[in-house]
């Protein structure tokens, strides 16, 4: 195999576990491997870990270390967020707002919560992939218990006013709000202390931690059900041995995070322009989808007159790794929910890729991202529009 | 008492002089499918095959079932040539399966006159055994849920099963042919029933990256994988396909598109067939099913082949292809979504009667022989292996 360039623009599918949390990982699975819940030293240690990181994370959030739940990941936390919400609190209404650009992991859930008899109201978004404030204060009934939105939108980067909607939920006492902060946590700054919050799920993955873990905050004295029961752990809420190499390393990975967030944000802000400018300069019939100035981390553009799923097999022959907002079959049920609702044209939905960035990339790699991307949609519209 | 299978093979016994020939290539089969299994045996006699493997019955006849050539299968007890023994095997074979509440009746055959016992009187000696040991079964001579098949030969054999193998011819002793294989649902149940009648086969892949992932390619595998299931290991021929594409794709009509690539997937086909030896194309095409499947669109294609296309599914509807895809175990792999280069590349609005004229017409802009040329230099060669499950 010759030396090809690796250029991956893929971070918010996933990114590469920095060293930080490989080391704090590989500690906890051959040094400190013992089960938090054993009596013994071997567990105490174990069960160290796994406290400093809940206190770690704690502290970056600005909460208390009990309010942390460790998890699987993004989308158990969602799905124990939403459920146990909605199960917990059933007695005082089944009324449920949600938005039609969250990430399946919330969007399906609220589907299967219809099915059981709950109804919900799902918030539309503008052009840029904004939700409308005061579409939010006319949903709310007095039998709303629970609204939950994304803090950053995964395909599209829009950053929604969570604390204006917090203000607003808050005047609904009965009413729950979750945050879906996967794409946020560690990437912006959030509202300090998560004032107006009561639930917000993190995953590692996307900080440059391992896949497997990731974690719910719940607001003290807020009682939700729990999705697993057994051994107790996790103060009741979530069963089963904790996964202390995983919680070692999302900790050592958000430490990183929030230690150089101002930088990376920076870094991370200056390639995202530099590509979008040098795209929409250089390329034409270019369209931004998302907002003029929103996470620092995602771009999502379309390139009119090509295929997505074409155009990244093209560039991944280059060794340059993004993603699409639809697969490539023609049928409309592989299309992007989060370009529909932003009332994307089919032709802007299905020639739309996302790149999303991490500080490793350099100047370089967005040049050359340009000039393979400019050569590649040259030859792709040659046949596929005519 | 041992446990054996006994094979029974319709078609191939009508063969009169060939017969050894097809037998033979049936034992040289049934002996691959058993490979990794301990102490085979496989022996022919008076219109059967006789199989012994040490081994997880379920797992024997798994395997049994996909050899083309065998029309029922019945797992066996093998004794000596007593009535004593008879009836222990008996017992044995109907413990085998769920004999509670059902009905029985015993029916023997004594191809061995030597054996002092006649068949009346063997079924009913056997039969009262039966009820003397088991409970809940009962006789039904003329309706049984269970037949207790008894027969004397050299030794003794029961059986009360027969379960159905896929029947055809044994794979090999029809030649060999290239089969057009997409990812779709079609063409890997068209290569099922051409190797169904002892064809074998090797398939041709048309890979078009970026237009088509790797992904796809990976189903392509994973479908050979079953297909192979049938035959032992295959060979799939992976062609570069992009750069025809992207030719016709760039300077043909586009409503013509689908035909014009058919027509290269053809001849180039064709080119390997005649390298490796084989004697025809196969394809998964059903008339009518989709814009490149209508009369005249099978007519197009079909004016470039010079070998016969066999064409397996013609008659069939979609549904019953679903069926077949089923049956074989591609049909989960073919729906995976993973678009093939077709569907990227169909046309708005194709053309469901193209005229022989502007086919024609459409090719003289081409170089078709320097696209073959080009195709055959870039093929991959995957040998492909049964799944070990």
């Amino acid at each position: 195999m010759g030396e090809i360039k690796e250029v991956y623009l893929d971070n918010s599918a996933t990114t590469k576990v920095a060293k930080e949390a490989v080391d704090a990982m590989v500690q906890a699975l051959t040094i400190d491997f013992g089960n938090p819940s054993s009596l013994h030293r071997k567990g105490i240690e174990a069960e160290r870990i796994v406290s400093k990181s809940r206190e770690a994370l704690a502290s970056f959030l600005g909460v208390k270390a009990r309010e942390i739940y460790f998890t699987s990941g993004g989308t158990e936390s969602n799905n124990l967020a939403v459920k146990g919400t909605a199960y917990a609190r059933k007695r005082y209404g089944k009324h449920l707002i949600t938005t039609a650009i969250e990430h399946p992991s919330v969007l399906d859930v609220f589907k299967r919560l219809e099915e059981e008899g709950f109804s919900v109201t799902y918030l539309g978004v503008d052009y840029s992939g904004h939700i409308n404030l005061e579409e939010l204060e006319r949903a709310l009934k007095p039998d709303t218990i629970l609204v939950s939105i994304m803090y950053v939108n995964n395909e599209v980067g829009s950053i929604q006013p969570i604390e204006a909607a917090a203000e607003i939920i808050a005047k609904n006492k009965n009413t729950l709000f979750h945050v879906d902060a996967v794409q946020a946590f560690g990437k912006i700054p959030l509202i300090p202390h998560l004032k107006g919050i009561h639930l917000m799920s993190l995953s590692a993955h996307k900080i440059y931690g391992p896949k497997g873990v990731g974690a719910l905050y719940v607001r003290d004295r807020i009682k939700i059900m729990p999705l697993f029961n057994g051994g107790g752990q996790e103060a009741g809420l979530r069963s089963g041995t904790e996964n202390v190499p995983g919680i070692a390393g999302f900790s050592a990975a958000s430490e990183l995070a929030f230690k150089n967030m101002a930088a990376w944000q920076a870094r991370m802000r200056e390639l995202k322009e530099r590509l979008k400018d040098r795209i929409l300069a250089e390329i034409p019939d270019t369209v931004v989808n998302g907002p003029d100035n929103g996470a620092p981390h995602i771009l999502n553009i379309s390139f009119l007159g090509t295929r997505a799923e074409v155009l990244l097999h093209a560039l991944e022959s280059h060794g340059i790794y993004v993603s699409t907002g639809s697969a490539c079959s023609s049928h409309k049920k592989g299309r992007s929910h989060v370009l529909a609702a932003m009332g994307k044209t089919a032709e802007e939905i299905d020639s739309a890729l996302r790149f999303s960035f991490s500080p490793l990339l350099s100047q370089e790699d967005i040049d050359y991202t340009v000039e393979v991307l400019t050569k590649e949609v040259t030859e792709l519209r040659k046949f596929i529009r005519r | 008492m041992e446990n054996i299978y006994l094979l029974s093979f319709g078609e191939i016994g009508l063969k009169g002089e060939n017969r050894p020939f097809f037998e033979r290539i049936l034992i040289k089969r049934i002996k691959q499918a058993l490979a990794g299994f301990e102490g085979v045996d496989v022996r022919k006699t008076h219109g059967r095959i006789y199989v012994k493997a040490v081994g997880s019955q379920d797992a024997v006849v798994e395997r049994l079932k996909k050899v083309f050539g065998i029309v029922a299968i019945s797992p066996a007890k093998s004794c000596d040539l007593d009535i004593d023994s008879i009836k222990e095997a008996a017992l044995s074979a109907i413990r085998e399966v769920d004999y509670r509440g059902k009905t029985f009746k015993v029916e023997s055959r004594r191809a061995n006159k030597s054996f002092p016992i006649k068949s009346p009187d063997i079924s009913r000696l056997v039969g009262a055994h039966i009820l003397k040991n088991l409970q809940g079964l009962s006789v039904d001579v003329h309706n049984p849920d269970i037949e207790v098949n008894v027969e004397v030969r050299e030794k003794g054999f029961v059986y009360c099963r027969r379960i159905p193998g896929p029947g055809g011819l044994p794979l090999g002793c029809n030649g060999k042919a290239v089969l057009l294989l997409s990812g779709g649902i079609d063409s890997p149940v068209a290569g099922y029933m051409v190797m169904k009648r002892g064809v074998e086969i090797e398939p041709v892949y048309f890979h078009s990256f970026p237009f088509t992932s790797d992904r796809a390619k990976e189903k392509v595998v994973e479908l050979c994988r079953v297909l192979s299931g049938y035959s032992g290991k295959m060979r799939l021929h992976v062609v570069n396909f992009t750069g025809v594409l992207k030719e016709l794709g760039e300077k043909g009509p586009n409503e013509l598109l689908t035909v014009l690539m058919r027509r290269m997937m053809v001849r180039i086909s064709q080119q390997i067939a005649q390298k490796i030896g084989a004697k025809a194309l196969v394809t998964g095409e059903s008339i009518g099913q989709v814009a490149s499947q209508t009369m005249e669109a099978l007519m197009a294609t079909n004016e470039v082949a010079e070998l016969p296309v066999f064409r397996p599914l013609i008659g069939f509807d979609k549904v019953e292809i679903i069926e077949l895809a089923k049956k074989i175990g591609t049909y989960d792999i073919s729906i995976e979504p993973y678009a093939d280069c077709c569907s990227i590349f169909v046309p708005e609005h194709p053309k469901t009667r193209p005229k022989l004229s502007d086919v024609h017409r459409a090719e003289e802009k081409f170089d078709i022989n320097e696209f073959i040329r080009c195709s055959l230099e870039n093929i991959e060669i995957i040998e492909i292996t049964p799944r070990s499950d």
